[in-house]
């Protein structure tokens, strides 16, 4: 049964659309992110969540029941921001028990609940301090202090980690998820950042311009991108996206990529999508991420389909951890990772292994992912 | 020249160096040399004239020490004026400060016509304090202004006198002053509730909190730098108050307007007690003081520090 | 703040909608009540006024009472009207204006970017003289421009002026030279320009704004001022405030209010006109003569 559930939702400002028919939904306890470039239209979908903007059209449902019209502070929802939204003059037990003295809470709870929610963040020796005395994850944690004192049904998180540097990001970031494993309440999350969505959530939601893209479990979302945008949005380093064209060898389909200055690399496809036939002469979008592109030695060996060609390497990054080789197909840089103590020489041709099981296909009209 | 202590000098490599950098202190020493003189001087020179006998003219061969003082405490003039400031000012301060944070708070509630309505209170300020006296002085006259006007109108026994009237006449000053302030004191809290993020609001609105708490326990003691900075402009005006008493009622009726910046003038140049006036102005400025220097020290100790 | 819920809102928020607009509205007629009050009434002939209510509008309409304002009024002791104080006026406020205004921006300047020990207590010297009340200096001053045989004169207006609206230009440009990068000034000082090409070619292109805004407020100051006029003018160099005063408050004869009205008026239109004009840049001034100390 899932526990908020939002129909085709539509919000306009004005003539501007700026949300289109949304449609998802998210079971108890999980961890849904927003996730999308600047403008999607994210942070408008958690504020119609939480209340603060009222909806043109569809449903949203917490616990079954239809919120629309319902004022924020009675959707039973708490909403931790991305400038944390302190209330400057109030000291840090103040902000957190605020809203319980507007709900009447009598005094002894008040201090219970808060000492609790101290203790949880590790934030009680900061409360008769005020914000203005606070460090940036000081404050982040008293803005979740306030949220988790309302005891929700629903979390939203508005970009919270935006405003840390990057240590105390991956710190952050790891308390956040240790939090839900163990208050197992719903939270709806909204960032850029593709990483804190792959590693956080449950489900997924990719938006562009208003328009869910596509909606599933990280591992979905990473290995089968509905489009060419959530393919490249997604994972770190991009995916490489080349253009091929699609010919045959008599006994399967192939794949065939254009060199500059040098011949074609023709890849034999053991296990392509049905609709790949459809596309025979004719140009693809051929998609496969940097750790499906790797030196013979270092390749699946479980994977059931591959195919090695020789490939000119143009530019070499050691990286430590990894090497990557830079390689042209098709007109464009592809990024291959290989292992850290591979023998790879800019400017030398060196045989390297496609793992088909994880390659995609896009049409390139329409950049959607040919089945 | 003036008491700028200047860091040591390098070794200058030729001429054209050493004038570049004397250059910028040469600039600035005008202007500096004449505050020095017009504004720190000039309060000496009356400081010390406040202890001697001048009459119509400086004369600093009577010297007679606090006496002025003594005289200007006892005087029943320079009474009634400390007393006409303590109102005005309290009722000055208070009132622009409430009807100017009332109508900011108006005005931020996304009102139509906001590019209309805030010209309107604001236009006041660029009169001077003479024209807005000769509105008032008419308009609250028994004669022809609002009383006439009333009793025009049918409503026989309406009576507005105050400003013939010796115990109230300070009220009809009160009336003009806010009349020409406060839109400038909304405006200041216009721009400091702009500045509130909204995210604290949606913060509380999540938390459950009604427009008027949020207003109550939130923005409004978020304003207290513009109390602050609202209180400071607005006090030293009235005490320096003297263009509009002028205009309206001249003091009067008899002595009942007196304010201390009347009083010295009146004094002055009036009475040939000079001595006497200078020994008010003396006092005026250091009520001002009082309240200006502690303020801009904060100030500048707080912006230094950025 | 954001529009919040709608559960009942619509109902409510009408209600509270109508209040506050209507509380707006009230206040509108407040302020231009005494705007509309000079310009009606200075439109009609005496009798009206005087039997009539002086909020209605002229039955008669006339422009004689501007004829007489401008130019046959009594002030003091000749029939001339306001026009040659509206011209003593800005004989005295342009100059001063310009030579503060100039002097503030090289202060600005220099304190901001050409910093020096004791800076800070100098600016301060300077910024406290904004605040002092003017009767202080109003003796000393007296005996200088006696001394000097400006007395009584439009030059020695200007200067007063002037060296009084110091303390605020120099507060002005000095605030928004803070806020100009120094790394600007600091690339063109390697470049090798001097102190003065750097004032000129750098800081002065961007300084428009500020340049405004200080103009529009010490020509506001300058030309509604009276302490200083009244203290120190002459029969010929009276601004035209104390003029009006005097047309108002002498109180020989008949009490032309019509005449007094139009008067106000033709002082304050200068001012009222580039406040209009230039509204934007009015407030910016205000905020920055008032908040920032």
């Amino acid at each position: 049964m899932s526990f908020l559930q939002i129909k085709n939702l539509e919000k306009s400002f004005g003539a501007t659309r700026i949300l289109k028919d949304v449609s998802l939904e998210i079971e108890e306890g999980g961890f849904l992110v927003l996730v999308g470039p600047s403008g999607c239209g994210k942070s408008t979908l958690l504020n119609t969540i939480a209340g603060l903007e009222p909806i043109t059209g569809g449903e949203i449902r917490i616990a079954g029941r239809d919120v629309a019209g319902l004022h924020p502070s009675k959707r039973d929802i708490a909403m931790v921001f991305q400038s944390y939204a302190l209330y400057p003059n109030m000291t840090v037990s103040g902000n957190i028990a605020f809203g319980m003295e507007i709900r009447g809470v009598p005094k002894p709870e008040r201090e219970a609940a808060i000492a609790k929610v101290a203790d949880m963040l590790q934030i009680g020796h900061l409360l008769d301090r005020k914000p203005s005395q606070l460090s940036g994850g000081q404050r982040q944690r008293v803005a979740m202090g306030r949220a988790l004192v309302r005891d929700p049904q629903v979390f939203l998180f508005d970009e919270p980690l935006s405003n840390l540097d990057a240590k105390l990001r991956i710190d952050m970031r790891t308390e956040i998820k240790r939090l839900h494993q163990r208050m197992k309440t719903t939270i709806v999350y909204v960032t850029h950042d593709q990483i804190e969505a792959m590693t956080l959530a449950t489900k997924i939601a990719v938006l562009k311009d208003g328009i869910l893209q596509q909606f599933g479990t990280p591992a979905e979302i990473y290995n089968n991108p509905v489009n060419m945008f959530v393919a490249d949005f997604m994972g770190s380093p991009a995916m490489n996206l080349v253009p091929a064209t699609i010919g045959t060898d008599g006994n399967a389909l192939t794949a065939n990529f254009e060199r500059e200055g040098r011949p074609a690399v023709s890849l034999a496809l053991t296990n392509p999508p049905a609709g790949l036939a459809a596309f025979q002469g004719k140009q693809v979008i051929f998609g496969v991420r940097p750790e499906a592109l790797t030196d013979p030695d270092g390749a699946d060996r479980n994977a059931s389909s591959t195919a090695t060609a020789d490939l000119h390497i143009e530019v070499v990054e050691p990286a430590g951890s990894d090497t990557f080789a830079v390689t042209n197909l098709g007109g464009k840089g592809v990024v291959a990772r290989l292992r850290a103590d591979a023998n790879v020489q800019p400017g030398t041709v060196t045989p390297l292994t496609f793992n088909l099981t994880k390659t995609v296909f896009f049409d390139p009209a329409t950049e959607a992912r040919i089945h | 020249m003036a008491t700028i202590s200047v860091a040591a000098p390098r070794v200058a490599a030729n001429p054209r160096a050493t004038l570049q950098e004397w250059l910028p202190k040469l600039v600035l020493a005008p202007s500096f040399a004449l505050i020095l003189l017009f504004v720190y001087g000039f309060i000496v020179f009356t400081g010390v004239l406040s202890f001697t006998g001048s009459k119509l003219l400086p004369d600093f061969s009577t010297w007679v020490g606090f006496g002025n003082y003594v005289r200007l405490f006892n005087h029943p003039n320079w009474i009634t004026a400390l007393k006409n400031l303590a109102i005005f000012a309290t009722l000055y301060i208070v009132v622009c400060s409430v009807l100017g944070l009332g109508l900011a708070i108006l005005l931020d509630q996304k009102i139509r016509g906001e590019g209309v309505l805030r010209p309107i209170y604001l236009y006041p300020m660029a009169l001077s304090f003479i024209v807005t006296g000769v509105a008032w002085k008419w308009f609250l006259d028994p004669g022809i202004g609002l009383e006439h006007v009333m009793h025009s109108w049918g409503w026989e026994s309406f009576s507005f006198r105050w400003i013939k009237e010796g115990k109230f006449a300070i009220y009809t000053i009160v009336i003009a002053a806010v009349w020409q302030s406060s839109g400038f004191v909304m405006a200041m809290f216009l721009a400091g509730l702009r500045g509130v993020d909204n995210e604290i609001i949606k913060a509380a609105q999540i938390d459950g909190a009604s427009t008027v708490t949020i207003y109550r326990r939130i923005i409004i003691p978020l304003m207290r730098p513009v109390f602050l900075s609202a209180f400071v402009v607005l006090a030293h005006l009235a005490i320096k108050s003297y263009d509009l008493v002028v205009a309206m009622t001249d003091g009067g009726p008899g002595t009942a307007t007196w304010t201390p910046a009347l009083f010295m003038q009146k004094f002055t140049f009036g009475r040939n007690e000079m001595a006497m006036g200078a020994s008010s102005a003396i006092i005026m400025m250091m009520m001002i003081f009082s309240i200006i220097v502690p303020y801009l020290y904060s100030e500048l100790r707080g912006g230094r520090r950025q | 703040m954001s529009a919040v819920s709608q559960d009942n809102a619509t109902r409510t928020g009408i209600f509270a909608r109508a209040l506050i607009y209507s509380l707006l509205l009230i206040f509108a007629v407040y302020y231009l009540l005494p705007l509309y009050v000079m310009v009606v009434n200075s439109l009609k002939p005496l009798d009206e006024i005087r039997e009539g209510n002086m909020l209605n509008l002229p039955r008669q309409w006339t422009i004689a009472p501007w004829l007489s304002a401008w130019s046959t009024a009594q002030i003091g002791v000749s029939p001339t009207g306001l026009k040659p104080y509206f011209l003593n006026s800005i004989l005295m406020v342009v100059p001063a204006v310009a030579l503060s205004t100039i002097l503030g921006a090289l202060n600005g300047y220099v304190l901001t970017k050409w910093r020096f020990k004791g800076d800070t207590i100098v600016f301060g010297l300077m910024l406290l003289a904004c605040f002092i009340p003017f009767q202080i200096v109003l003796i000393p001053s007296a005996r200088i421009l006696g001394l000097t045989g400006l007395a009584g004169t439009i030059t020695g207006l200007v200067l007063i002026h002037a060296i009084y609206g110091l303390g605020f230009t120099t507060l002005f440009f000095r605030n928004y030279y803070e806020a100009f990068p120094t790394e600007l000034v600091r690339a063109a000082q390697i470049d090798g320009a001097s102190f003065f090409q750097i004032f000129r070619r750098i800081l002065l292109p961007s300084s428009g704004p500020i340049i405004v805004v200080t103009v529009i407020w010490q020509f506001t100051n300058i030309w509604n001022d009276f302490l200083f006029g009244s203290s120190f003018s002459s029969f010929d160099s009276i601004p035209i405030t104390v003029a009006l005063n005097n047309l108002v408050n002498s109180s020989t004869g008949v009490k032309e209010y019509n005449v007094h009205f139009a008067g106000a008026i033709l002082a304050a239109l200068p001012t009222l006109i580039v406040y209009v004009v230039s509204g934007r840049y009015f407030v910016r001034g205000l905020m920055a003569g008032a908040v920032k100390g």
